[in-house]
């Protein structure tokens, strides 16, 4: 459909796939908890952008099925952030740090001889 | 009734065999009677069906096991062979088991993998297709590793692992070999021929590679047979249910299911693959019986006297011509109830006297005269002494392998018959002729007690009985000889 | 719009809705918690049991949730393949909520992770079940999004920081990996304008954005999925865990994924599917079958072998592509294939829930998991140690059990295909697997250590020993009663072959 896209649309999609390179980049590239946290809701909302600009073409009515779905999107990328933001503070006051080594042991929950009941 | 009572042969192994692994330890006399009733009804099932299938009836039941793939028992004369040869030796070696635990710990779990593996030895023979074959062949290599490491010390976890080691890469060659098969000419089933005119030769040889590799390693072909010796750490009623009666001999009948009914021994030939069967076979019975001579634990000795005696059962398999082939299977009889006898004996003298080594045997047989005789018949038998059941299978071997023009086998026999007196004559001899050392008892009361209890004693004298009993009635219609006879006639006679 | 209510759209509905209820009720009822399954548990095994009979009498059912008919609205559907796995996390997720409720439950009911367990696998239930049922490519990101949370915090359960260390590494794998299967999601509705699986079947043609966003949703899964070379977050994640957490993500969680997986390719793009998609991902799964393989031998603790054990067996599972997938999916041998893989994954399942189960009493018995301080117990706990062995041997794939049916049926499609590789691979993980299993069943049955330390919790009861060696047994009895199964299966299955090889 792209040839049809409304130039709103074409910037739309070009933002969005920006966004989405940078936030790829910090996802991967960056060790710490939260800056990769950022790197993905940016990926995410870039995501969304190019999502939203596939739902409109000239002359017709926007598609109302992209932006149902970003909002069912939205809501379940901001709880996964949630989730992870609690395991990363859970950790860090644990261990007094923010990122994870590079390489944990495994988990090596008998070590200090402490029954694990199922 | 016929579709049933192949299913009820197996359920009086299987049903003791789950019921006894959620019995209490000191739930003894359920136990044992459990496991000795299921046998003598085993027996009585086995006996009925003898004489039904004697008169011509087949059995078969069919059980869907997914689409295209049925579980399939089918009772032909060459399965009541086996099946018939299992029902009694289980009997027999459940009473010497019960008296040799008599006292120690885990005997539910044992008495639980020995039915089972029972179980798994009639499904083998009443299997009536491919697959069914390795569904069975399987679960008796379950069953019968947790008894080779019954005892949990490290010898016999490490027969265990060599166990697995060979059964292991054993069972996936068998698996491919049946895949492959299949996957070309749809289910196999022994009673019909598979139309294998439409797969081209060389794939044949190779899957036929594969069904000896995969089958020669429980009949304990060399190369393949070292699981067979290190399993020696296990118990003694295992190793005369290992040699005597299920695995060994489940890997020789499984070679003779697929030679002449999924082949057919004219194709095997016309594929050139008959007589260099034969020639793996002649050299296994030839180096078999030469380490047999090196060693100096009498189990060990008696192991590698089994690698040698089973395949003369794969060489009268290979032969062909229906004399060979009777004197093949037949041996599949002789040497479970010679081997099963010595194995028995073995234990005894192990249990009783705590002799382990070829040179603690002197002076043995006046103190221990049952066991004795017994260990004595089996031995000549092994060695082909007529009356005895193995000359009868040597006999048979010899002119059958010249009917089918292999005069070379004669002198495999020969010369292994003579390997065979100089391994087992010196036993004989230190027993009976050499005195005493002075650590056993003085002839007397004393030495009574070294026979006891009957559980331990009575079943080697039982199986000598009988294996002199087989060669002397070679000729009356009840004997196995008659019954191979029979199988040979009726399934592959050209 | 509404087509009539019949037994499979209720049923289907209930599916997903009863477990989100229960995760409710185990927040409500906090200490008591443990008891939800009481309810559940006989409530869902109903739900499955109307699921399966609505579906035999009356084939594949779709339900339009709301009234609202794709492609505006969203499509629930019940074929052979969502109900038996329905059925299957059934059975795991009761064994669970089962045996956590006298363990790990009442270990916890002073804090509130005692409860959080219930909720978050009633909560696991539900998604899963959401995803099997789902005939949407977006409401299947949803669902997927909702078990990736669940399982996450599942890892995190302990509170440890090891175990939270799991579970944040494995989040950046599954968010990762959900990115990357929305932008896929989103390629694709620009392409085909739905995200219906089956209006895209009917829609899709071969395109390069197309391709791409099938690429992109592979990847995605396949992350999800802890395919090799992706699967590095799965052990700690499964070790790490509380024995009936590990149950859950061990046995039910990857195949969620790769269930979705198998519907892009099969259902949605099987036009589109290029020849290289088979060997590419069966190259990989039987990659992570030899690697996942040769790490499980080499671990000294039972539940990092059973960690491993679960990488190799997802192997297997990408077999299904090389061998149905694509142009092969109108060949005879296909419908074999198909239900092989489906098959291993429905045997897996249990298996491997009955062994992380029996793990967690293991270690709950001695206050270690070390395999080689596991000699004698197979005279101290007997029945733990039965199911252990009876696990093994469907893991293996040796008859008689559903493991065996099912590498039988891949093996058959592999032979009869012409790609004899792949069967190698099967037998040699067969072997690998033996390699690695055996030694523990060995350790079961060896003699007690002389210096036998005093053992650190109380003999559990009967009743929880029970609980693995029934799943156990349940994988082998699939053995001989496959045929039900594979007929289920075979409703609605995609692909023209429906007779042939099988």
């Amino acid at each position: 459909m792209s040839p049809d896209l409304a130039p709103n649309a074409t910037l739309y999609a070009l933002v969005g796939a920006a966004l989405v390179g940078l936030g790829l980049y910090g996802l991967v590239a960056r060790r710490h908890p939260l800056r990769r946290l950022v790197g993905f809701n940016v990926m995410g909302s870039g995501l969304f952008i190019v999502f939203g600009a596939t739902g409109t073409a000239p002359g017709l009515a926007p598609d109302p099925v992209p932006q149902a779905l970003i909002i069912t999107g939205i809501v379940v990328a901001f709880s996964a952030t949630a989730l992870i933001t609690a395991l990363a503070g859970r950790y860090a006051a644990l261990t007094g740090r923010a990122g994870l080594p590079e390489e944990t042991p495994p988990p090596d929950g008998d070590a200090a001889g402490r029954p694990e009941a199922s | 009734m016929n579709g049933l009572l192949p299913v009820l042969i197996i359920a009086t192994s299987l049903v003791p065999a789950l019921v006894t692994f959620f019995l209490a330890k000191d739930q003894t006399g359920w136990r044992n009677g459990l496991n000795l009733g299921g046998a003598v009804l085993k027996i009585a099932l086995v006996g009925f069906m003898l004489a039904e299938v004697g008169a011509g009836t087949l059995h078969e039941t069919r059980f869907l096991l997914a689409p295209g793939l049925a579980l399939v028992l089918r009772v032909d004369a060459l399965a009541l062979l086996f099946v018939t040869l299992s029902a009694a030796l289980w009997l027999l070696t459940t009473i010497y088991a019960i008296a040799y635990f008599d006292g120690t710990r885990d005997l539910s779990r044992f008495f639980g993998f020995f039915s089972l593996c029972v179980a798994a030895t009639t499904g083998i023979a009443f299997s009536g297709t491919l697959v069914t074959f390795f569904v069975f062949y399987e679960l008796l290599t379950l069953s019968t590793w947790p008894l080779v490491v019954h005892k949990g010390d490290a010898a016999s976890l490490s027969a265990g692992r060599r166990y697995l080691a060979y059964t292991m890469p054993g069972s996936a060659a068998l698996l491919a070999a049946i895949v492959w098969l299949e996957s070309a000419v749809g289910p196999i089933a022994f009673a019909q021929p598979a139309a294998l005119e439409a797969v081209d030769e060389t794939t044949l040889r190779l899957v036929f590679a594969l069904f000896v590799v995969g089958i020669g390693v429980k009949a304990a072909l060399v190369p393949l047979h070292g699981w067979l010796p290190a399993a020696m750490a296990a118990p003694a009623p295992v190793s005369a249910l290992l040699h005597a009666v299920a695995v060994v001999k489940a890997g020789a009948f499984g070679l003779a299911r697929v030679v002449h009914d999924v082949y057919g021994i004219e194709r095997v030939a016309a594929l050139g693959l008959a007589t260099p069967l034969a020639f793996v076979a002649a050299l296994t019975i030839l180096y078999g019986s030469a380490r047999a001579l090196q060693q100096v634990d009498i189990k060990r000795r008696l192991a590698f006297s089994t690698v040698s005696q089973v395949s003369y059962i794969v060489l009268g398999v290979a032969l062909a011509g229906p004399l060979a082939t009777i004197g093949g299977l037949v041996h599949l009889v002789h040497q479970g109830l010679m081997k099963v006898t010595l194995f028995f004996c073995a234990g005894a003298f192990a249990e009783r006297a705590h002799i382990h080594r070829v040179d603690e045997l002197a002076g043995i047989g006046p103190r221990m005269p049952w066991t004795a005789s017994a260990f004595s018949i089996g031995a000549l038998g092994m060695i082909g002494v007529p009356p005895i059941a193995g000359f009868v299978s040597k006999w048979y071997l010899g002119i059958g392998a010249l009917q089918a023009g292999q005069p070379w086998v004669v002198g495999v026999l020969v010369a292994s018959s003579l390997l065979n007196a100089s391994y087992f004559l010196p036993l004989l001899y230190r027993m009976w002729f050499l005195p005493a050392p002075e650590t056993l008892p003085a002839r007397g009361p004393d030495t009574r007690a070294l026979e006891r209890p009957l559980g331990l004693i009575a079943p080697p004298v039982a199986t000598a009985l009988a294996a002199l009993a087989v060669g002397l009635l070679a000729a009356s219609p009840i004997s196995p000889l008659a019954w191979t006879t029979l199988i040979v006639e009726r399934e592959y006679a050209p | 719009m509404t087509e009539p209510l019949d037994t499979a759209a209720l049923a289907a509905a209930l599916a997903v809705a009863l477990p989100l209820a229960g995760a409710l009720a185990a927040l409500v009822l906090g200490r008591r918690a443990g008891d939800v399954i009481v309810v559940t548990g006989p409530a869902m095994a109903l739900v499955a049991a109307a699921l399966i009979a609505g579906i035999v009498e009356t084939g594949p059912a779709r339900i339009a949730v709301g009234g609202f008919a794709p492609p505006l609205g969203i499509a629930l559907v019940a074929d052979g393949l969502a109900a038996t796995f329905v059925a299957t996390t059934l059975a795991v997720m009761a064994a669970a909520l089962a045996i956590a409720r006298g363990g790990l439950v009442a270990r916890l009911r002073e804090t509130r992770r005692g409860y959080a367990f219930v909720a978050l696998a009633h909560l696991a239930w539900g998604a899963l079940n959401a995803v099997f049922l789902s005939g949407d490519l977006f409401n299947l990101y949803v669902a997927l999004e909702l078990l990736g949370l669940a399982a996450i915090a599942l890892v995190a359960l302990e509170g440890k920081p090891e175990t939270l260390a799991a579970a944040i590494r494995y989040a950046w794998f599954a968010l990762t990996g959900s990115l990357l299967y929305l932008a896929g999601a989103i390629l694709l509705y620009s392409e085909a304008g739905t995200l219906d699986i089956a209006l895209t079947a009917t829609r899709a043609t071969e395109s390069a954005t197309m391709l791409v966003a099938g690429a992109l949703m592979t990847a995605g899964l396949c992350a999800k999925t802890a395919l090799f070379p992706l699967h590095a977050w799965l052990p700690p994640a499964h070790a790490g865990a509380p024995a009936p957490a590990s149950a859950i993500l061990s046995a039910l969680v990857p195949k969620a994924s790769f269930v979705v997986l198998a519907r892009l390719w099969l259902e949605a793009l099987p036009a589109i599917a290029t020849p290289a998609l088979g060997p590419l991902l069966g190259g990989l799964g039987a990659a992570a079958i030899l690697y996942g393989s040769v790490l499980a031998l080499r671990q000294e603790r039972l539940k990092l072998l059973v960690a491993y054990s679960t990488i190799a067996q997802i192997g297997y599972l990408f077999l299904l592509f090389p061998l149905a997938g694509g142009a092969l999916g109108t060949q005879p041998w296909a419908a074999g294939a198909w239900s092989g893989a489906m098959l291993h994954g429905v045997s897996h399942a249990l298996a491997k829930a009955a062994m992380f189960l029996a793990a967690g009493l293991v270690l709950a018995r001695l206050g270690h998991d070390r395999i080689a301080g596991l000699s004698g117990l197979a005279r101290a706990m007997p029945m733990t140690a039965f199911a252990l062995g009876l696990a093994a041997v469907t893991l293996m794939g040796l008859p008689p059990s559903g493991g065996f049916i099912a590498k039988y049926l891949l093996l058959v499609a592999a032979f009869a295909s012409g790609q004899g590789a792949w069967a190698l691979v099967m037998l040699g993980g067969g072997l690998l697997a033996a390699l690695y299993l055996f030694p523990v069943l060995g350790r079961l049955l060896a003699k007690e250590d002389p210096e036998k330390t005093e053992p650190a919790g109380p003999p559990p009861s009967a009743a929880r020993e029970a609980i693995p060696l029934l799943l156990a047994a349940l994988a082998v009895a699939l053995g001989f009663a496959s045929v039900w199964p594979t007929a289920l299966l075979a409703i609605g299955r995609p692909g023209a072959a429906v007779e042939g090889l099988e």
